[in-house]
């Protein structure tokens, strides 16, 4: 049987892999999630605004300590500081020169410069591919969606002009057309799509009166909303390679997923919270279920449920509303 | 051998340039840290973190102990067993190896110290430069070697180490502190191949052979008796006599090796000079400087250098000198009362009269000898001071005894000299910058002071003087750059380039009086241009146009917000600097900056560089030249340096001191021994804050948390009564009192605008938010300016409302913060998180408060004149404060507590006897007093002032005994405190052994977990896994448990309290301690600048060290024993939050993940396992009830 897949052009063994998530940071835990089966690793988000933050805030620390005479400085003078961005890159290449995953390179910028150049500094460190994560929050009512999107357009050319790995945009649903979107990133260059960020969502909490952040993992219903849009891109964008992020969890989840037009599939929630185990169990699961319906390769299943190869598109599309809600009816 | 081209330059300081040098050519290194010296050893400790080689190739290894006297008895023993071994220390530090000293020398085991030389604290510290504790040396059997700049610190490092290897004699190089170790200096290096050249390979091998060793074992420190001793002690001074040729000899091979050279005895000057200075150290440079204007304009005068002091070579001093020599002046800086002279004078005058009663004068005519004191604790010592010395050279009579560089009004001893008189050549560039101490100001003149030493033809100098406040304070730099070795050893008095970088250091400093005429003045101003000259006060105006200034203006702080580098103008006003002083072609200076800027910050990130490029390339469009109008325009003045109602000491004397004129001062306007009124910092009005709190009387909750945690008692309570509003300023703010004991009260919280260090500790611990828009909450932190008059007639209003009844208050958080403290507007730093407790504590018992403070932040802030915050309450009393050592403080405490003890005692004694004349009963109802509440206290109070009535009339002399004395029949309360490093430390020992006396003796440890005050060492508190310096590799091992040593005696009240935290159980544990009538100890969470990171987040780092059990909070109370309570109370919950929570906020852990993560993983993951397994041992510790049981419950029930 054969799982294997082409997913911007890396060949994976089978579509399971590690979202991005911090158990890259942990070289151990990267080791075990290659002996439970991951076919590759999506690094952790590096972030420009924290690289930033942290030079600024080192460079306050060296230049705002309050002297006196008895103390011109508080702390050791130490010259080989690693920033984040030092390390991060660092444990690029440490997982490269460890273990024989495919590594995808994760990249949040606010800059076209930086993120140009942690683009070209990851693929020299070894990354495979990059993950360009547009997790951005309009909060000011001048700003328009056409003006969000071209941003990242420009990016993403400029990112795509400077580094020769491939690179795929994770989008946000939150986009009022997203098939145009789509093909505009298509135009611009991108490889990969993938559906969708998880948005950390804060609370409130009212005895304080405060904003609390709180950390929500995923589960299977979220999956049904990147079916959709898998099923509804896959269709137009036949030279797009798709993956899925959020809600994989099981074996079933992960077939769907293929046949809505995913060729990867990233898994985190489940793998932190049972452990690597969690990519073996989908991984046999996937192969059970394969065996049983005489699929030999998922080459076979990829794509074959979506819009435009499904028996009744209109389940995917605004008909399906109307379908539900009258379902529902008591 | 010398080669210009093997030349090599390089910019750095004194103790930079001797520790290289000694690190270079040890094994071993013991240390501490003392200013000035610490730097020294910070440098080795990293130096050896980086696996940096000596000149054998091996990597020094260094260890810090508890005191100096720890560190010289390592070295005593690293010695013994055959390293090469330094050490680093001064004043005091040095006084404690002494005993060590002697052993080493006595032993002749080749060895070189290193010493800053620093005043000894007598009628009180400083820790500024003379010569007091090396004198202090002189009978060791050290040898001694003086350096005098820069230069020398490094080239007689390598000379003494040299000598001592070839003597057997060990050796102290010492240089003065501050003005040569810290002076900034472009000098020239020894490369480890010069040093080879230095060091003879067989004597390295004979001290290797004199190691202690059990494959050839021979025993040393042997006990001599009456027989023998004395023979013994005289063996080795034919070592002695061999000593100062053996000295010579190294120098002369220096000078081979280096091409510098130098003499036991260096004389510059006229050959056939008649009047010569003998001086030894940095003073010695500015004395070559007047000797060579002297000589030029026609006198015959000299200096005669002391390099070599002990052994004192008397051929050698009396062969420099010349044979013309008719009077000589001998300078010491430092000073022996009572002896027949200070020490140098009379060894040359010994030696002069020894050479000539062995008819070996070489003079034409005898010379007359004189000796003086000058440059005690840095005191200023200038060419107009040395000419002042040879005018009374020339003098039939010569003053002696006398002083230089004061005015000695009672004595009458000190040289007229003329103030005016300012010899510097015109080649030299001179700058002023007065910048704040947190701008980054000094860091970026020493960058200055780099980029012309080491890319430039020219010679640069960098001194920099600071202000004694930690909190908005100034520091003043001091840059030369000349074509020649620059020997001004002292500070610029008229600049051609003065920098203001704020514009309130003209309304509080004559800065414009560093000007010379013509000189540049460049001011960092918020008023565009067109608006600086109205704002100036008369007197500036008067003197710019009377100096002829040229002034250029720029909005600094502008350009920074425009670069994104925040508040921070640093870069700004270097380029503003090289732009306009035109010390180098301005093009050129620009590229420097840039590449300096480059240089230091590419590595740490390329936004940072870029935002610096930028922030230099607007300022040049941003400067701005001022037209200076040819008439003063301006009607204000500048205003007092204090308010026309303070005191008559503080208008005479504090007042000069706070305008940085403490120089001026005459000797008759100080205490003769050290002793200073209370209720002085109230009187400087610093205006530090850019923001203060502002009170919305509508949604405060009147928890008076902002009064508990308010560092510098800046925001107050009160409640009274309504009527006494009816005069209030029009915005004083009013609501009525929330209490169910108090009706028909009113409440204000109210800031005092101009003493608020603006640090935002009140506004972030309010818990009271506006339901409806909770941003906003009852302490909003918003501008000052706009606010500070009206605040200033309301605190003022505040202020004279009467203070509520003491005796009617419960010691809770809410109604403690109505008592009146006696600690306020201290200088340490905003937010600090030491001084909330010392202000509750005054607060509590400030009234009849001992306090004996260890040397540290907290006598700092205490005890550092001008002023101190201690202040006294409405009649008179306040806290009895005083500071006597760093190691000692336990032990000084306990002996005030035994004096006070002594006095009641004896009081009591005489009340009894008397009474037969006062009546019985006063007498009993004043020796059965219960005094164990504040109304006790009162009660006592009056009935000792009734006592004090009737014992005016009593004439036994008895009496008149007791009404001395009879104010000590009213409980005192002891208490000790001082930081980390006293406690777990240098003061353990004393500490502990108070703690086994059971004596009513309180000590506070403010537990920083660093050596905060000194720049943050590691002592024993400090936690694992943290960097700090002495561990720059991250401290290994866990802090420890100071409270559980404590509790194993059964005696000590023990309690670990964070205010930040809890302030409950702060409160309630000071009270505990305080009533608990044995010995107690609080351990106090004090958030501080060290742990690196904004303290306006103290509280919230407090929540989270105790929230993780990183800081558990517990009270201990021997009181409890046999009862059916556990004497031991956990006051803290189980760990909720992982260790990490906490210590990702801290630079002091963070720098360990940055440079070694691997090892910061590991060290976390232990660091959490000892919290776990503390919490587990505390949870049954807590359990644990004592004593018979039974009977406890019989009693309960």
């Amino acid at each position: 049987m054969d799982l294997s897949v082409n997913y911007m052009g890396l060949k994976l063994k089978h579509p399971l892999m590690v979202g991005a998530s911090p158990l890259v940071e942990d070289l151990d835990k990267v080791k075990k999630l290659e002996d439970a089966g991951a076919s590759a690793v999506v690094m952790n988000s590096l972030f420009e605004e924290q690289i930033l933050a942290e030079e600024d805030a080192k460079f306050r620390h060296e230049q705002d300590a309050v002297v006196s005479a008895e103390a011109a400085s508080y702390f050791p003078d130490v010259d080989d500081f690693l920033m984040s961005l030092d390390k991060y890159l660092n444990q690029i290449a440490q997982i490269k020169k460890s273990t024989s995953l495919p590594v995808i390179a994760s990249l949040n910028g606010v800059s076209v410069g930086g993120w140009t150049k942690y683009a070209k500094l990851s693929q020299e460190a070894g990354a495979d591919a990059l993950e360009l994560n547009v997790y951005y929050l309009p909060t000011s009512p001048a700003e328009t969606g056409r003006e969000v999107e071209n941003r990242t357009l420009e990016i993403l050319k400029s990112i795509k002009d400077s580094v020769s790995i491939p690179v795929s945009v994770k989008l946000s649903p939150f986009i009022s057309a997203l098939p145009n979107y789509a093909h505009l990133l298509a135009e611009a260059g991108a490889d990969g799509l993938v559906l969708f960020n998880r948005f950390y969502q804060p609370s409130i909490n009212i005895e304080e009166l405060e904003v609390a952040s709180v950390i929500h993992f995923s589960d299977s219903s979220e999956l049904l909303l990147r079916l959709r849009w898998l099923a509804i891109l896959d269709a137009t964008l036949p030279k797009m390679s798709f993956a899925a992020t959020g809600g994989i969890h099981t074996a079933e989840g992960a077939i769907q997923a293929i046949m809505a037009g995913a060729d990867a599939l990233q898994m985190v929630s489940a793998v932190i919270r049972v452990g690597p185990s969690a990519i073996k169990s989908v991984y046999q699961g996937m192969v059970e279920w394969m065996e049983k319906h005489e699929y030999t390769s998922v080459d076979n299943m990829r794509g074959s449920m979506n819009l435009s190869s499904c028996p009744d598109a209109s389940a995917f599309e605004r008909a399906n509303y109307m379908r539900v809600l009258r379902s529902w009816r008591p | 051998m010398n080669d210009a081209k093997n030349k090599s330059f390089i910019t750095l300081d004194g103790n930079e340039a001797a520790a290289s040098v000694a690190y270079r050519l040890s094994e071993t290194i013991a240390i501490y840290p003392i200013t000035p010296s610490s730097p020294m050893a910070e440098w080795a400790d990293e130096w050896s973190s980086q696996n940096k080689k000596n000149v054998w190739q091996t990597v020094p290894r260094l260890v810090e102990m508890q005191s100096e006297g720890g560190a010289a008895g390592a070295v005593h023993g690293m010695l013994m067993s055959g390293t090469f071994s330094t050490t680093f220390t001064a004043s005091q530090g040095l006084l404690l190896m002494i005993p060590n000293m002697y052993k080493i020398a006595g032993e002749m085991l080749p060895f070189c110290m290193h010493v800053t030389a620093r005043t000894l604290a007598t009628h009180a510290l400083s820790i500024f430069g003379d010569h007091s504790d090396v004198m202090a040396c002189r009978q060791t059997g050290f040898a001694m070697l003086a350096s005098a700049s820069v230069q020398e610190a490094h080239d007689m490092a390598c000379v003494a180490h040299a000598a001592t290897l070839q003597s057997r004699i060990p050796f102290m190089h010492f240089f003065d502190g501050f003005r040569t170790s810290h002076e900034a200096s472009k000098i020239e290096t020894i490369s480890d191949e010069q040093i080879l050249q230095m060091v003879d390979e067989k004597y390295v091998e004979a001290f290797r052979k004199l190691a202690l060793t059990p494959d050839q074992p021979r025993i040393r420190g042997t006990a001599q008796n009456p027989d023998t001793f004395f023979q013994a002690r005289e063996a080795c001074n034919p070592y002695y006599d061999a000593l100062p040729s053996i000295v010579q000899e190294t120098m002369d091979r220096f000078a081979k090796v280096t091409g510098r050279k130098y003499r036991l005895f260096d004389y510059f000057g006229d050959p056939k000079a008649t009047r010569v200075i003998i001086v030894m150290g940095s003073g010695g440079e500015a004395v070559q400087e007047a000797v060579n204007w002297l000589n030029a304009k026609g006198e015959k005068v000299g200096v005669l250098m002391v390099r070599l002091f002990r052994p004192f070579s008397i051929k050698d001093l009396v062969s420099a000198l010349p044979v013309t020599t008719r009077s000589i002046a001998v300078l010491d800086r430092t000073k022996e009362p009572g002896a027949a002279g200070e020490p140098l004078y009379q060894d040359v005058l010994t030696a002069l009269a020894e050479t000539k009663s062995e008819g070996l004068s070489k003079f034409e005519c005898e010379p007359v000898v004189v000796g003086g004191r000058y440059g005690l604790s840095s005191k200023e010592f200038t060419p107009a001071m040395v000419k002042g010395v040879y005018d009374n050279l020339a003098k039939d009579k010569p003053a002696n005894h006398f002083t230089i560089g004061i005015v000695d009004d009672v004595s009458h001893t000190s040289l007229p000299f003329d103030t005016e008189l300012d010899i510097e050549a015109d080649d030299v560039t001179r700058a002023v910058f007065f910048g704040l101490g947190s701008d980054g100001t000094v860091g970026a003149n020493k960058n200055s002071i780099k980029i012309i030493g080491e890319e430039t033809d020219f010679y640069a100098q960098g001194y920099f003087v600071y202000d004694s406040k930690k909190s908005g304070a100034i520091t003043i730099s001091h840059l030369r750059f000349g074509p020649r070795p620059i020997q001004s050893t002292y500070l610029i008095r008229r600049a051609n380039f003065v920098a203001v970088h704020s514009w309130e250091f003209f309304d509080k400093y004559d800065v414009v009086d560093y000007t010379k005429e013509g000189a540049v003045l460049l001011l960092n101003s918020t008023y565009p241009t067109e608006k600086v000259w109205e704002h100036f006060s008369v007197e500036v105006q008067d003197a710019i146009i009377k100096k002829k200034l040229k002034v250029f203006v720029i909005d600094a702080y502008k350009v920074a917000k425009e670069t994104g580098m925040g508040g921070r103008i640093n870069t700004i006003m270097q380029t503003c600097f090289f732009a306009i002083s035109g010390v180098l072609p301005r093009d050129e200076a620009i590229a420097q900056i840039k590449k300096a800027i480059e240089k230091t910050y590419s590595k740490k990130g390329a936004d940072i560089v870029q935002k610096n490029f930028a922030a230099v390339d607007q300022t040049l469009a941003a400067l701005n030249e001022l037209p200076v109008p040819a008439k003063a325009t301006s009607t204000r003045h500048m205003p007092p340096i204090v308010s026309e109602d303070a005191p008559e000491f503080v208008k005479r004397v504090t007042a000069v001191m706070l305008a940085n004129k403490g120089d001026l001062l005459p000797v008759s306007a100080f205490p003769v021994d050290g002793t200073w009124p209370l209720s002085t910092t109230r009187w400087e009005k610093r205006n530090i804050a850019l923001e203060i709190p502002t009170w919305d009387s509508s949604i405060c909750i009147q928890c008076n948390k902002c009064v508990l945690v308010c560092p510098h008692a800046a925001i107050r309570a009160k409640f009274y009564e309504p009527s006494l509003l009816a005069n209030a300023p029009s915005t004083y703010k009013s609501v009525d009192f929330r209490s169910t004991e108090v009706k028909g009260m009113k409440f204000t919280i109210q800031v005092a605008p101009e003493d608020c260090t603006g640090c935002t500790l009140c506004a972030q611990v309010c818990p009271a938010k506006d339901k409806t828009n909770p941003r906003h909450k009852a302490l909003d932190m918003v501008s000052q300016a706009p606010l500070r008059d009206a605040e200033k007639e309301n605190y003022t209003y505040f202020l004279n409302l009467p203070n509520p009844d003491r005796t009617k208050l419960k010691f809770e958080v809410k109604s403690s913060q109505f008592l009146e403290p006696l600690f306020e507007y201290s200088g340490a730093c905003a937010g600090c998180g030491e001084t909330p407790y010392i202000k509750l504590l005054t607060q509590m018992l400030g009234d009849r408060l001992y306090v004996a403070n260890a040397t540290g932040c907290s006598s700092i802030y205490g005890g550092n004149l001008p002023t101190t915050p201690y202040s006294t309450d409405a009649c008179g009393r306040g806290p009895a404060w005083s500071n006597s050592l760093f190691e000692d403080n336990a032990e000084f405490g306990y002996g005030q507590r035994f004096a006070v003890d002594k006095l009641a005692e004896y009081s009591r004694e005489l009340l009894a006897r008397l009474a037969p004349q006062v009546g019985d009963e006063i007498v009993s109802a004043i020796l059965n007093a219960d005094q164990g509440s504040e109304a006790g206290i009162a009660a006592q109070r009056a009935r000792v002032q009734a006592l004090k009535e009737k014992l005016k009339g009593v004439k036994a002399n008895e009496a008149a005994k007791l009404l001395l004395l009879a104010d000590y029949l009213v409980d005192k309360s002891v208490w000790v405190i001082g930081g980390d490093g006293w406690a777990y430390d240098i003061g353990y020992g004393g500490l502990d052994h108070v703690m086994s006396l059971g004596s009513n003796v309180n000590i506070l440890v403010l537990d920083t977990e660093v050596y905060s005050n000194t720049g943050g060492q590691a002592s024993k508190s400090t936690p694992m896994g943290a960097a700090a310096k002495f561990a720059a590799a991250g401290k290994r091992f866990s802090k420890k448990d100071l409270a559980m040593m404590a509790i194993s005696y059964g005696s000590v009240y023990v309690a670990k309290i964070a205010f930040g935290a809890k302030d409950s159980q702060t409160v309630k544990a000071f009270e505990e301690a305080a009533s608990y009538p044995g010995t107690s100890l609080i351990i106090a969470f004090s958030h501080c600048i060290a742990h690196g990171y904004s303290l306006e987040k103290g509280l919230d780092q407090q929540k989270l060290a105790v929230e993780s059990g990183y800081w558990p909070l517990f009270r201990y109370d021997p009181r409890r024993h046999g009862t059916s309570e556990a004497p031991f109370k956990l006051d803290s919950a189980a760990p909720k939050i992982p260790l990490s929570k906490y210590i990702a906020n801290e630079m002091r852990f963070r720098v360990l993940e940055k440079t070694n993560p691997k090892q910061a993983a590991e060290m976390q993951a232990s660091a959490q396992e000892f919290i776990n397994n503390q919490y587990r041992f505390y949870e049954k510790m807590a359990e644990i009830k004592t004593g018979n049981q039974d009977a406890a419950q019989a009693a309960q029930s």
